[in-house]
This record gives structure tokens, C-alpha cells and sequence, in this order.
């Protein structure tokens, strides 16, 4: 069976990665350095990002690279319910959906994780089991990130303990917007030293930042950058759970910032956008975004995901499409 | 939904066999490799073999015999033959317009603005059509002319209709009057927008125009008279006459032409003065330039590398307004031109008519003479140059998109117009330096400034001898604001209600 590439959270490269984040560690030494940092930092013109995200938007992907980007985008999905309707019978039908997206065709490829709350983490676990599919949990006081730090690790620990391979995580949106950097940057730092292993390992750390709460690109840009210092193995834009979440824009600021750190300290941070991404159209756009802005090096699940539902039903019937030459419609792919 | 127990057995069902991991990499080629995205080169419509000019509302033969080919720059194949215009032609064509001024002029200016804005419906209907027209003929990217030219071209025609009955209210007195007989030549940057910003103005204020399209790119003119009879125009009001310099140089200094407008180098702009001088004629002139765009330490860095890529390679270079060269702060060379590179290396060079080109072909033989010419100079004169790895098509005519670093302000790339995708990069230590340097040219058609600090901007702004001045942005044009030169870039304003006292004896 193949396996999944495994995220790149295997204890040497951590530890290499923690090497070269210290150099820029000490920025956080008091919060007036990191806000020196921080405001510090290029500003960005809000009329020219868009612009720029806009005209990669107008790029025309056709027939071979069509079909490319659906399979590329289908693989780094993280299969996302997050609903206080949750049951564990919705849980492994997502699972499934996950594991074997069309059951009409087994060369479609598997998604790269699902996406859960915490307590259904071993749910999750059990029934994606040796599929290669990862297990995702939202944790820290998600989606608000209104929770003491103590209630944040604990919530950390509980879903690492049941199984989980990747945490993402929120913010205190409003310890950044009232300037506290220092208490964000700090609780990134506990929450990933929560994401250990007994054995050492860790789980994989995202950072989700509510862009639409942060409201401007410069906010956008300085947290990707305290997350990124913090220790975030990815930077993720929305919870999905206000009125705006993943934009072109606001992601093109993320990618803007990975590509920068990487060229800074060495790291490399994944991407991903989430909510609000719902048709295959939307995919191909964010695709042709981190292939001009980043490159080959991201155009990968370990380095790019959209967390995304209804997303991937859009995808199937594409890719039915391109394989059947018609249409078939939303009878043909499975509702979960 | 099932129940738990169902859905888990299920689960291990679907689980069995393996699904596909995520598409594998070919080695030695890039992941995500766009295909072919060609647009109808059909949609185009049909290109008549030989064309006449368009006198008096009729398509009508040359008096002379001589006929010209206009190509596709990117592959060199003959699209058509069109007339070589004798000054009889020119003679017919000015009459044309003198016997339809009367009647346009004493049209009331609603009526006027209903025909303006019947055109720009049947350009905004038509205009894949011009698109690829345009693309076909000039060379220049499909995703151009179908997002910024066709757009801007029916953006301009609305405007100027809106204008027609309103001339009390811009300032120029209660009733102004149009100037008479208009005789226009363009060039073959933007055919189409060209002809918009001369025919729309002038049409509105009740002139009738002769109008010259660049012996390059006639297509889309003859395509656009076509538009004038659809719109049941009165004949003579728009008349078109092809041709090379000379025809432009007899329609120029024709004597019953009341007013001149030219858009071209400054070359032929001073040929055209010279001639004009001492005569009745009006003139007004939009010329070259050799603009600096200004990066400051404190820039929005990603946006100002886009800012310097719009600059500089939006339409291969071919833009009059170009920011050629670039100043960046010493500070931050190093990382802007990094940035600069890499962003560089994505631009996808060839096939205009492909909807993911952004730079496509030179326009013709003798301009991809004068780039290469240039560029020559440049490296020989001891700047380094830098271009992407990009491959060429083998026909057509075509220049990389190239950077020079380590330029001085005497050498020739820093001070001539290339009139291509050559950007020249100076650096300097302050604000007043910076100032200096951009004035430091004969030209003063346009300037960006890329700062976050909104006072510099304003006090830069001040400072810049330019007819444009584009903060945090470059390359960006609107019919409602006004267009035109400093010094040797010409004189007269095209756009806005500026652009209207050209037109008007005021």
C-alpha cells in the first residue's frame, strides 16, 4: 500500500528547524522587541495585492494541467467538519469520504487529512487507520480562542493523547489587536511544546489567525511572522467560522511570508487557506498562486492545504468530467 | 445518515483498496505546467486581404497604387494588405471632414453623446473580436487586450459621451465651440486605445477627425470604422486614411486641418511642430519618455516589484509612459532586485494569442532592431545584464525581458527610450537624490513613487517634472484623468475634462 507522505515532523528535522528559528528567537525577548519586529516588517498596499492575487486569478488551466491541479487539490485537502452536530457517525462517514473520495474510481486520490474536534479525534483515528489519511483536531478554545492557557494546553494534550497527527490551533485575536504580541507569541510556544509526544515525536502545529478578525494585510503579514518565529509548522487563515475567510488576498500575504522566512532562516512553513473555498474554479486559483509565488517546493500536501468541506465534491465532479467527457451532476458524487 | 455500526463496516469496505496518493513529479520538468490555453484566432472575424481607407462614410480604393502589408509580429505572417495614402487621399479625406463638420458641429450635443455611446455599446458587444484583433496585429498579449485595452477603449468613448451635452459646465465658457477638422496620428502601441483617445474627445466636442493609424497596426481602426457604420455615424465625421510617415506627413501639414494631434515619438513630434509653426493650425502632442519609477526603503516591497514588472513589461515595453528606469534606495537594492529576479523568472513569454502569455512579441522588425541596438549599448558601455531563462520562439520577433544593474545615469540605456522590456536600475541615498535623478532627462511624461509615508509621496509629487505622477502603483489609466507631458514628452492633455480644450476654440 503506498503511504502518504508523512509531514515533515520527524524529530531531526524539528530539531534543525528549532536551530534556525532561534536565530530570530530573540526578537521575542521582550514585547518591545517583537513589536519593533513586527512594525518592522515591509508594509503592504492593500489596491496592488489585490490587483496581483486578482490577475493570478485570470489564469487559464486547461486539459492536462486541469486535471494535474484537480488530483494536486483533491490530495491536500483536510476534510473539515466542525459542527456541534457532530456525531461519530458523521465522523466515519467524513472518513470514508476522506479514505476512497469517488468509489467509482479507486485512481482518485485519497485527501490529506480530516479535520475534527477534539473529542472525536478517536473516532477519527480508528477509522482512518493505516489509510495514510492524517488526523487533524482544532484545539485551543477553537474557533474564539476565549479560554485560559491552562484550558487551551489542556485541550492540546487531549486530542495529541487521542491519536491526533496535526492540531490547529487559534489565536487570541484580541491579545494581538490590543498589541499583547508577546502573550500570543508565548501561547504558540506552549501549545507546541503540548503537541510532544511521549516518544518524542510531535504533532504537526497550525496556526490559524482569523484573518478576517485581523482585518488588515500589515496585521496578516505580522502574524504569520510571530507564528512563524513561534514555531508553526504551517499558518493557516480562518477557523471558516466568521463572515470572511480565505481570500486570494489574505493567502497571497501568507505565502508572501513562508516564502520570506524560508529565504530568512532557512525554514520551510506550509499554507493553507480555509473556508469559503468551494469550487474547483476556486482551487485552481489558489494552485496557480503558490506555483508563481512559491513553487515546486509547496505544490505538495506537506506543504499546502485547503481545509474545505463542500469542496471536494465540486473537485470529483470535474474530475469525472475531464475522465468522461460529460457532466454527471451531484447525483453521481456522495453526499456524507 | 447510517448508523454508526453500518457506516464503520463500511468504512473498512471502501478502505481495502488503496486509493491513489497525491499525483507523483516527472523529474526534470516543473509540477504545475500550464497547458496551452489558445484563444480562437477566428473570433477575429475575417481579415480582408486588401484594404482601402474609409472617406466619407465608404471603404474606398486608394488614388495611388502602392499597398503596404501589415504582419503578425509573433509568427511574421502577412495578415493583409492595406493602402498606401496619397496626399489625394489625404485631400479626400480632409474634404470628407469639412463637409460633415457643419452638420456634426451643429448637432445638439445629446444627439452627439448618442452616437459616442452607441459605439462603445458595439465595442464592449465586439470586443473579443477586437481583442484578438488587436493581438493578432500588434503582438501583444490576449489577456491585455481583452482586460486593459478593450476595456479602456470602451471606458473611453462612455466617458466622452456623457460630455457631449454637458461642455457649458467645463469651465471653458457657456457655449464653447469645436476647433474645425481634426487630423490625428497614432502609433502602434495601443491602436485601438490610441484611436479612442483621439476620436472620442473630438467627436464629442463636435469635430469631425482624419485619423492615421501606425503602418504597423491598421487593422483594428479599419475594424473600427466598420463600428462607425453599424452605428449609423453621419459619413465623413470619422475618416481613416493608412498609410506610412508620408501619408502622416501630408495629412499633418494639410491646410484645411484645424487641428493636429500626434502621438509618436519625439522625433516625428518635432517634424510635425516645425512644419505647423507660423500657421493657424493648433497642435498637441504626446511624445516619448523615459520615466523613472522611485522605491523607497519603507516601499510595500512586493507591491512595488509587481509595481516595477507593470511598469516595464505590461505591453513588452511598448508603452510611452514605461517605467524605465528604476530608481531603488541603496538601502534596499539588494533585496528589490531579488525580488525583481525571481518575480522575472515567472513571466511567461510567447504566443499572444494564448490566454496565460503576459509579455508577448516585439511589433515589428525595426523596433526589435532599435531594443537590441540598445541593450548592446548598454552592456558594452558596462552595465550588467540579467534576463530570465525563457525560450524564444524561433519565428516572430521577440526580446526577453532584461534588467541592467550597475547603470549610470550617462550611459545610454539610462537615458534613451528603448521602447521595450528593458528596465535600467540606479540607485540613490535620499529623497532629494532621488528627485534629481528622475528630472534628470529631457523627457517628463510620467513618475511612481512607492512609499508608505503619505507626506513624501505628496512633497515627491511636487518635485517631479511629469505629467503623471502614480504612487504605490504604476501603469494605471482611467478616461477621467488627464494624460500628457512635461518638456520634450509634448504638450495638451488627453483625458479628463482636460482632454476636452483640445478640441475646443478656447
Amino acid at each position: 500500500m503506498p503511504t502518504f507522505p508523512q509531514p515533515p515532523a520527524a524529530a531531526e528535522v524539528a530539531a534543525a528547524a528549532d536551530g534556525a528559528r532561534e536565530s530570530l528567537a530573540e526578537v521575542a525577548s521582550s514585547e518591545a522587541t517583537l513589536r519593533r519586529f513586527l512594525h518592522g516588517l515591509p508594509g503592504i498596499d492593500a489596491v496592488g495585492l489585490q490587483s496581483r492575487a486578482a490577475s493570478l486569478g485570470t489564469r487559464s488551466i486547461k486539459t492536462t494541467a486541469k486535471a494535474y491541479a484537480i488530483d494536486l487539490a483533491i490530495s491536500m485537502i483536510d476534510l473539515t467538519t466542525l459542527e456541534g452536530a457532530d456525531t461519530p457517525g458523521k465522523v466515519r462517514s467524513l472518513c470514508a469520504k476522506a479514505m476512497r473520495p469517488d468509489p467509482s474510481d479507486p485512481s482518485t486520490p485519497r485527501t490529506a487529512a480530516v479535520c475534527v474536534y477534539p473529542d472525536m479525534v478517536p473516532v477519527a483515528r480508528a477509522a482512518v487507520a493505516g489509510s495514510g489519511v492524517q488526523v487533524a483536531s482544532v484545539a485551543t478554545a477553537f474557533p474564539s480562542g476565549r479560554a485560559g492557557l491552562p484550558v487551551k494546553l489542556a485541550d492540546t494534550a487531549e486530542a495529541v493523547a487521542a491519536g491526533a497527527d496535526e492540531i490547529d490551533m487559534v489565536i487570541d485575536r484580541g491579545a494581538f489587536l490590543s498589541g499583547r504580541y508577546l502573550e500570543v507569541f508565548e501561547t504558540i510556544r506552549a501549545v507546541k511544546e503540548a503537541c510532544r509526544r511521549a516518544d518524542g515525536t510531535s504533532a504537526h502545529l497550525k496556526v490559524i489567525f482569523e484573518t478576517g478578525e485581523l482585518q488588515t494585510y500589515d496585521n496578516i503579514r505580522r502574524a504569520s511572522w510571530l507564528a512563524m518565529v513561534a514555531g508553526a509548522d504551517f499558518i493557516k487563515t480562518s477557523t471558516g467560522k466568521v463572515a470572511v475567510n480565505a481570500t486570494p488576498a489574505n493567502t497571497l500575504v501568507l505565502m508572501e511570508a513562508v516564502r520570506d522566512f524560508r529565504a530568512a532562516t532557512g525554514v520551510q512553513v506550509g499554507v493553507k487557506p480555509a473556508g469559503g473555498i468551494r469550487t474547483t474554479k476556486d482551487a485552481m486559483k489558489y494552485l496557480v498562486t503558490v506555483n508563481e509565488v512559491l513553487g515546486d517546493d509547496w505544490l505538495s500536501p506537506d506543504w499546502f492545504r485547503f481545509g474545505a468541506s463542500s469542496l471536494l465534491n465540486d473537485l470529483l465532479m470535474q474530475r469525472q468530467k475531464l475522465t468522461t467527457g460529460r457532466y454527471s451532476g451531484p447525483d453521481y458524487v456522495t453526499v456524507d | 445518515m447510517a448508523s454508526p455500526q453500518k457506516t464503520k463496516k463500511k468504512t473498512g469496505a471502501v478502505a481495502a483498496p488503496a486509493p491513489a496518493p497525491a499525483p507523483a513529479p516527472v523529474p526534470g520538468r516543473k509540477l504545475f505546467e500550464y497547458a496551452p490555453a489558445p484563444e480562437s484566432r477566428a473570433a477575429a472575424g475575417e481579415i480582408a486581404s486588401s484594404n482601402g481607407h474609409f472617406i466619407g462614410g465608404e471603404f474606398v480604393g486608394s488614388s495611388g497604387k502602392e499597398a503596404l502589408k501589415t504582419v503578425d509580429p509573433s509568427t511574421e505572417e502577412v495578415l493583409a494588405e492595406f493602402a498606401q495614402g496619397t496626399e489625394e487621399d489625404v485631400e479626400r479625406a480632409v474634404k470628407a471632414a469639412r463637409d460633415a463638420f457643419g452638420p456634426w458641429s451643429a448637432l445638439p450635443g445629446a444627439e452627439r453623446g448618442k452616437y459616442l455611446f452607441r459605439i462603445a455599446r458595439i465595442i464592449q458587444e465586439r470586443s473579443r473580436e477586437l481583442a484578438v484583433l488587436e493581438s493578432i496585429d500588434n503582438g501583444k498579449p490576449i489577456r491585455e487586450t481583452r482586460d486593459v485595452d478593450l476595456p479602456l477603449v470602451a471606458a473611453h468613448f462612455f466617458y466622452y459621451a456623457g460630455w457631449a451635452d454637458k461642455l457649458e459646465f467645463a469651465s471653458y465658457g457657456p457655449d464653447p465651440k469645436p476647433v474645425g477638422v481634426a487630423a490625428q496620428v497614432i502609433p502602434w502601441n495601443f491602436p485601438l486605445l490610441m484611436l479612442a483617445w483621439k476620436i472620442a474627445p473630438a467627436l464629442a466636442t463636435g469635430n469631425t477627425v482624419v485619423l492615421k493609424p501606425a503602418e504597423t497596426t491598421p487593422l483594428t481602426a479599419l475594424r473600427f470604422a466598420e463600428i462607425c457604420r453599424q452605428a449609423g455615424l453621419p459619413k465623413g465625421v470619422v475618416n481613416i486614411v493608412t498609410g506610412d510617415g508620408r501619408t502622416g506627413a501630408a495629412l499633418t501639414a494639410h491646410p484645411g486641418v484645424d487641428k493636429v494631434a500626434f502621438t509618436g515619438s519625439t522625433e516625428v513630434g518635432r517634424a510635425i511642430a516645425r512644419t505647423l509653426a507660423g500657421t493657424r493650425t493648433r497642435l498637441s502632442l504626446e511624445l516619448g519618455g523615459k520615466a523613472a519609477n522611485i522605491v523607497f526603503d519603507d516601499a510595500p516591497v512586493d507591491q512595488a516589484v509587481e509595481g516595477i514588472v507593470d511598469g516595464i513589461f505590461f505591453n513588452q515595453g511598448h508603452v510611452c509612459c514605461a517605467g524605465s528606469r528604476l530608481l531603488v534606495q541603496e538601502s534596499v537594492h539588494d533585496e528589490v532586485m531579488e525580488s525583481l529576479k525571481r518575480r522575472m523568472a515567472t513571466l511567461r513569454v510567447g504566443d499572444p494569442l494564448d490566454k496565460n502569455t503576459d509579455v508577448g512579441a516585439i511589433n515589428s522588425a525595426a523596433q526589435l532592431a532599435r531594443i537590441r541596438e540598445l541593450a548592446d549599448a548598454g552592456e558594452a558601455e558596462g552595465a550588467e545584464r540579467w534576463s530570465p531563462a525563457c525560450e524564444l520562439p524561433s519565428s516572430g520577433y521577440w526580446f526577453a525581458p532584461t534588467v541592467f544593474t550597475n547603470v549610470s545615469a550617462t550611459h545610454r540605456v539610462a537615458r534613451e527610450e528603448i521602447f521595450g522590456p528593458v528596465l535600467s536600475v540606479l540607485t540613490f541615498r535620499t529623497p532629494e537624490e532621488a528627485v534629481a535623478k528622475a528630472n534628470n532627462t529631457p523627457y517628463g511624461l510620467s513618475a511612481g513613487i512607492w512609499t508608505e509615508k503619505g507626506s513624501r509621496i505628496l512633497w515627491m509629487a511636487s518635485k517631479l517634472r511629469a505629467g503623471v505622477v502614480w504612487s504605490n502603483t504604476f501603469n494605471k489609466f482611467d478616461p477621467t484623468s488627464p494624460f500628457g507631458g512635461y518638456k520634450e514628452s509634448g504638450y495638451g492633455r488627453e483625458g479628463g475634462r482636460h482632454g476636452l480644450e483640445a478640441y475646443l476654440d478656447v
